[in-house]
């Protein structure tokens, strides 16, 4: 992989040659007291100065001592949001005066391009992809918006309390899925370094100020990075969890576990919809899917009653699925390790620490 | 993007052709397929949508000899069943499918064939009638034992004596609870599993109704000494897609709506008593 040196100042004229051609620009920006991945336009828009401090059930913002964009840890964001949205029209049916029906498809997504995707962050799409881009069930809205990406990582050089990527295989070394990867190198004079790999990241940089550089930097962040990491996902828990479906340990953490649904929704892998059905003032029947849990009671309902009545048995959906049952599946883990599901669980509930209390591991 | 994709998840639309009251709850209609035939295996199902109310799956009942003509029988239970049994002749739906897998109604032949059923359960069942008697000589005795709640809840009851008396099947009918119309037994079907006399060794055994009924029938199978591998059941889930992408339908690492509804016993039997999953 060639890299290059990229002066900070100079950031802003890779994210005007991402948004040519009118691509839509998605990257960390600070809301309501949390950094998101959102539409942003220029590094104006990026949270300068700021970093996380993350744990079990929390994440606070702090300033920093220096000028880093990208000095944070995961935010709850991760480009499911954007490539398999939270809300998505499938069709529109009408009717005509004679009763004819038409289905009609309504879904025109952008073209978008994503900046400060961490590791994680593209092993998630790499197992989305594996979800929505199955041979024979290509996913439409999926495809559409995955096509023609853009996608500039960032390499880690620090992790949250929460993160497990190095015990999952996923990170933190950004080393597949990236146009460009930047390194922020904040000691002596602030530079980015700049991985390019892919050929659309190439084409991305031609014509930028950049300079060829032999750093080590990408490799000596990652290292930090892994370094900082305790949590370590039991190497057994694929069998260990299946042996232990009918174990009582579900119980005990089906008593503190809300059901609220949030680690799903935070997942940068969970792919479960719903479909919605209303009708417009003009008489049209709209066919929306939406973002579902397998924690809603609704989820398993048959007429009169939910297969997974208790919380001890979504619980148990959730966990198995994610660490076992999705290998069958798709052939990997449905986990990657970001530790989202931790950091935005309002009860602080651990899947590494239950998955290991439940599967029996040492 | 692909046209081809798009189709997954968008409906076709089919003009209601008939509609036969079966029970008080219960009604078969009949689609016009001729512009876009559904080509099915018997246990196969489609997406049913209802304009403005949504989609539920619903196993195909009619003639697979017969694509043109896509039959249903649905039983009004709520939100989108409720209009979809309200339709009349003329009315348009929209048909997503066929999904999901088929009874073993091949490796059956040359053998025995004991079909056990109850309530809305014979509905996924009755192109599997169909197909045998298309080909009756490949089977041997077919036994067709089948259980609704009172003799008020009986589906296809007339066509099943017809076609039993066509073809040759041993059929036998129980309910839950009699009335002054009912002179049949009266019991849990799987007391016809018990009653009826054929060589487990030589039988494929295709079930299909509630689980707690299903459980039964195959502990009797499996008593009587029908392998494990000759036992096929129907399992009902939650399906918002039937396409494997909802996650709705999920059962251990399976999604029923692609490697289900349709499974062998041995296939099922390691998960079917841990309740809740
Ligand atoms: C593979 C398959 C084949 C089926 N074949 C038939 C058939 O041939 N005839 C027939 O009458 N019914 C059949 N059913 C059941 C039918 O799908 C449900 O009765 C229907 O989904 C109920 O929807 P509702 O909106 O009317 O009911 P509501 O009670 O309002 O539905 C609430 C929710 O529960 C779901 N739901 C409720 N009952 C069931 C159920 N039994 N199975 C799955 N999801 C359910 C609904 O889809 C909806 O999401 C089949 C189900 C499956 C999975
Ligand atoms: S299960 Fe938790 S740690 Fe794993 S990918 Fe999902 S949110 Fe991240
Ligand atoms: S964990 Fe639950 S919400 Fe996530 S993909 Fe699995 S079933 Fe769906
Ligand atoms: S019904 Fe959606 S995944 Fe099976």
């Amino acid at each position: 992989m060639s890299r290059y040196r990229l002066d900070p100042h100079d950031l802003d004229r890779l994210l005007e040659r991402l948004q040519e051609g009118g691509r839509v620009l998605i990257g960390p920006r600070l809301r309501d007291g949390a950094i998101v991945l959102d539409r942003i336009r220029s590094t104006a828009d990026l949270p300068r100065g700021l970093t996380t401090v993350t744990a079990p059930g929390r994440q606070h913002l702090l300033d920093r001592a220096d000028d880093a964009l990208f000095g944070y840890e995961v935010g709850p964001d991760a480009a499911k949001r954007w490539l398999h949205p939270p809300r998505v029209e499938l069709w529109r049916a009408r009717k005509d005066e004679g009763g004819e029906l038409f289905f009609e498809g309504t879904d025109e997504p952008p073209k978008y391009a994503f900046i400060g995707l961490r590791a994680c962050d593209l092993a998630a799409i790499g197992i989305q992809d594996a979800v929505f881009l199955r041979p024979g069930i290509t996913d439409p809205t999926y495809a559409a918006r995955r096509a023609d990406v853009r996608i500039v990582a960032v390499q880690c050089g620090a992790s949250a309390a929460t993160c497990f990527c190095a015990s999952m295989g996923t990170g933190p070394r950004v080393d597949r899925g990236a146009d460009l990867t930047l390194t922020e190198v904040l000691d002596g004079e602030p530079h980015f370094v700049v991985e390019v790999g892919s050929e659309e990241g190439e084409a991305l940089i031609e014509g930028l100020p950049v300079k060829p550089v032999a750093s080590t930097a990408p490799e000596e962040a990652a290292a930090r990075a892994a370094a900082h990491q305790e949590r370590q996902m039991p190497g057994d828990v694929r069998a260990s969890l299946l042996n232990a479906l009918e174990s009582p340990a579900w119980d005990d953490v089906a008593a503190r576990c809300l059901a609220c649904g949030n680690c799903t929704l935070v997942c940068p892998t969970c792919f479960c919809t719903t479909v919605e059905d209303t009708t417009t003032l003009a008489g049209d029947a709209v066919h929306a899917r939406r973002w579902d849990t397998c924690f809603d009671q609704g989820f398993t309902d048959l007429h009169g009653h939910a297969v997974r009545e208790g919380v001890a048995q979504r619980y148990r959906q959730w966990l198995t699925h994610k660490l076992s049952t999705w290998h069958d599946q798709f052939d990997t883990s449905g986990c990657v390790g970001c530790g989202r599901c931790i950091t935005w669980c309002p009860a602080g509930i651990d899947l590494v620490e239950e998955a290991r209390r439940i599967g029996g591991s040492g | 993007m692909t046209a081809a994709a798009l189709d997954l998840w968008r409906p076709v639309p089919m003009p209601v052709v008939s509609k036969v009251q079966e029970t008080a709850d219960t009604v078969t209609i009949e689609l016009d397929a001729r512009d876009s035939p559904v080509r099915f295996a018997p246990g196969q199902f489609t997406m049913l949508y209802a304009f403005g109310h949504g989609e539920v799956p619903i196993s195909i009942s009619g003639d697979p000899a017969h694509p043109e003509r896509l039959v249903h029988t649905i039983r009004a239970v709520g939100r989108v069943t409720n209009p979809l049994v309200a339709v009349e002749p003329g009315q348009v739906l929209g048909v997503r499918g066929p999904f999901g897998t088929g009874w073993p109604v091949h490796d059956a032949e040359d053998g025995e064939v004991v079909v056990v059923a109850g309530g809305i359960g014979l509905a996924p069942v009755r192109p599997v009638f169909h197909a045998l008697a298309a080909h009756r000589e490949r089977y041997e005795r077919v036994w067709v034992l089948v259980g609704a709640r009172t003799p008020a809840d009986l589906l296809y009851r007339e066509e099943l004596e017809r076609f039993a008396g066509a073809h040759g099947f041993d059929l036998r009918l129980t309910v839950d609870h009699a009335d002054d119309t009912w002179d049949g037994p009266v019991g849990v079907v799987t007391r016809l599993l018990e009653a009826a006399d054929f060589d487990p060794s030589r039988a494929t055994l295709m079930t299909c109704g509630p689980e707690i009924m299903m459980r039964f029938v195959v502990r009797e199978a499996l008593r009587q000494g029908v392998p494990a591998e000759k036992i096929w059941l129907s399992m009902e889930r939650n399906m918002k897609c039937a396409i494997g992408l909802c996650g709705h339908c999920q059962w251990g690492a399976d999604f029923l709506c692609r490697t289900g509804p349709v499974m062998r016993w041995d296939h099922a039997m390691h998960r079917f008593d841990v309740g809740g999953l």
